[in-house]
C-alpha cells in the first residue's frame, strides 16, 4: 500500500536521514519514533505529500506519488501538529467544515454521534477558543472517524489526550487497521496497537 | 470503516475510484462547491470578529479624513487630491488586511488540511479572496463617496470615483493574495508584502485615481474603466493559480 524507497530529508545543512526504505500493507500501522529534532515532522510531512523528498520515492497503490497528488490526497487524512481548528467556530461547525473540506458528504446526525463518541457531545455550540487542548485534540479523533480514508497520517497524536482519549484513539487506529487502512503515526508514547500490526522505525 | 471484501479487490476498487474522482476534481466538476465552502467558512468567521474588520475600516477613515486637517481646506486643491487620497487610503487598508488572508489558516494548520483537500486549491484559494473582498474591499467602495464629500467632489466624480474602486479594489485583493501566500512563514512576512504589493498595484493606481481627473478635464473615462475591467478579468484568471502555487510552496 505505502511504500517508501531510499527516502532522504535535508533541512538546512543537516542531514535528517537518508535511505530510509520501508513498507506499509494494508491492516498495518506504522508506529515513527526517535527523539526530537530525528525528522519525524519531516517524514510525516513528506509521506503526507507537503512536502518532497531530498532523495527517494514514495509509492501509494504501487504508483510514485508526487506532493500533492490527486489520487493520494482522496485517500489520506492527515493530523498534524495542531488540531486544524478555527477559534471562532464552534466544535461542531469546526468538524462540519473539516469533514466537508474533505470532499465527503456532511450529515447533521453523522457530526453530532461523532461528537457523542468523543465525549464532546454537549460542548458542540461552544467555540473552539473556550475548549482545552486535549478537547481540541477529540475533535481531531471525530473527524478522523468521520472520514472514510484509506490511508492516516497522525503526528504526535496522543499529544494532550487523557486516558479515556488515547484509549479511544487506539480503538480508532485498530478498527481501521481492521477495515483495512493504513496508519502511520509519530509518537512516544505507546498507541496499544497488536503486535503483529505495528511496523517499528526508530529514526536517530 | 471501509468496504470490506477481497483485499485485492478492495484495493484496485478503491485505487480506480480514487482516479475517477481525481479526474473528476482536477476536470473542474467541483469548483463551486470549493468557492463556495472557503467564502462561506471566511466569511462566517470574518463576521464573529467584527471588531478587527471594524479597525481596518476606521483605518481607511481616519487616514482620508487626515489629509484635509494636514494640509489646506481650500476648495480645488482638495478636489485635486481627493481621490489619490482615497485611492492610496484604500491601498493602503487593503495591505493592512492581506497578512489576514492565509496567516492565520497557517498558523493553526487548517491551511495545511486545505492543501491536502481533494478539492481543487485554486478554486479554495479564490474562495478566500473573495471572502477577504467583501469584508475588507467592499467596505471601502462603499464608504468611498461619503469620504468624497469631504473633499468637496460633485455628485458626478463622486460616481466615477466609485466605480473605479469597485473595478480596482478586487484587483489589490486578488494580487495582495499572491504576495500573502508568498510571505507566509517569513519572519519579516508583513513588511516584505508591502515591498512585494505594492509595485504591483502602482497600474491600478493610476488608472483608478486618473479616472475622476480625466472626468474632471471633460475626457472619457470608458478607457480606463476598460483598462481597469481588463486587468481585473486577469487577475481573476491568474491570480488564484498563481497564489495556490505560493501556498503549495509554503507548505514546504
Amino acid at each position: 500500500m505505502l511504500e517508501a524507497q531510499d527516502l532522504a530529508a535535508r533541512r538546512g545543512y543537516s542531514q535528517l536521514f537518508t535511505g530510509l526504505s520501508f513498507r506499509v500493507a494494508a491492516g498495518e500501522a506504522l508506529v515513527i519514533t526517535g527523539a526530537n529534532g530525528t525528522g519525524k515532522t519531516t517524514l510525516l510531512r513528506m509521506l503526507a505529500g507537503l512536502s518532497a523528498p531530498t532523495e527517494g520515492i514514495i509509492r501509494w497503490e504501487g504508483r510514485p506519488v508526487a506532493p500533492f497528488d490527486a489520487g493520494l490526497r482522496h485517500a489520506l487524512a492527515f493530523a498534524g501538529h495542531s488540531p486544524s481548528l478555527k477559534d471562532e467556530l464552534t466544535a461542531e461547525e469546526n468538524l462540519t467544515l473539516l469533514v466537508e473540506l474533505a470532499g465527503e458528504p456532511v450529515e447533521r446526525g453523522a457530526i453530532h454521534a461523532a461528537l457523542d463518541a468523543v465525549a464532546l457531545g454537549r460542548k458542540r455550540a461552544l467555540p473552539a477558543r473556550v475548549l482545552s487542548q486535549g478537547q481540541r485534540r477529540r475533535i481531531g479523533l471525530a473527524r478522523l472517524r468521520l472520514l472514510r480514508r484509506r490511508l492516516w497520517i497522525l503526528d504526535e497524536p496522543v499529544t494532550a489526550l487523557d486516558a479515556a482519549g488515547t484509549s479511544l484513539l487506539a480503538r480508532l487506529v485498530a478498527e481501521h487497521l481492521d477495515g483495512g487502512g493504513v496508519a502511520v503515526a509519530a509518537t512516544h508514547a505507546p498507541l496499544g496497537l497488536p503486535e503483529e500490526r505495528v511496523r517499528a522505525l526508530a529514526l536517530a | 470503516m471501509h468496504a470490506t471484501g477481497t483485499e485485492a479487490v478492495g484495493v484496485s476498487a478503491s485505487a480506480s475510484e480514487a482516479v475517477d474522482r481525481a479526474a473528476a476534481g482536477d476536470a473542474g466538476g467541483a469548483i463551486l462547491p470549493a468557492i463556495r465552502w472557503s467564502l462561506v467558512r471566511d466569511l462566517r468567521i470574518a463576521l464573529r470578529s467584527r471588531a478587527e474588520l471594524g479597525v481596518q475600516l476606521l483605518f481607511y477613515v481616519i487616514v482620508v479624513t487626515l489629509f484635509p486637517l494636514a494640509t489646506t481646506p481650500e476648495r480645488n486643491l482638495l478636489l485635486t487630491m481627493g481621490p489619490g487620497v482615497l485611492w492610496v487610503a484604500a491601498l493602503l487598508a487593503s495591505l493592512l488586511s492581506l497578512p489576514r488572508l492565509f496567516a492565520g489558516d497557517y498558523a493553526d494548520g487548517t491551511l495545511e488540511q486545505i492543501a491536502l483537500s481533494p478539492h481543487p486549491l485554486p478554486a479554495l484559494v479564490a474562495g478566500k479572496i473573495l471572502a477577504h473582498w467583501l469584508t475588507t474591499g467592499l467596505p471601502v467602495v462603499v464608504l468611498a463617496p461619503l469620504l468624497g464629500l469631504q473633499y468637496g467632489m460633485p455628485g458626478d466624480a463622486l460616481l466615477v470615483l466609485t466605480v473605479a474602486l469597485l473595478l480596482g479594489t478586487p484587483i489589490l485583493s486578488l494580487l495582495g493574495a499572491i504576495g500573502a501566500a508568498l510571505t507566509l512563514g517569513l519572519r519579516a512576512g508583513g513588511s516584505l508584502l508591502a515591498l512585494l504589493v505594492l509595485p504591483l498595484y502602482i497600474p491600478v493606481l493610476i488608472f483608478g485615481a486618473g479616472s475622476v481627473d480625466m472626468w474632471r478635464a471633460g475626457l472619457a473615462v470608458a478607457g480606463n474603466f476598460s483598462l481597469l475591467g481588463a486587468g481585473l478579468l486577469l487577475a481573476i484568471v491568474g491570480a488564484p493559480f498563481a497564489a495556490a502555487s505560493a501556498v503549495r510552496i509554503a507548505m514546504d
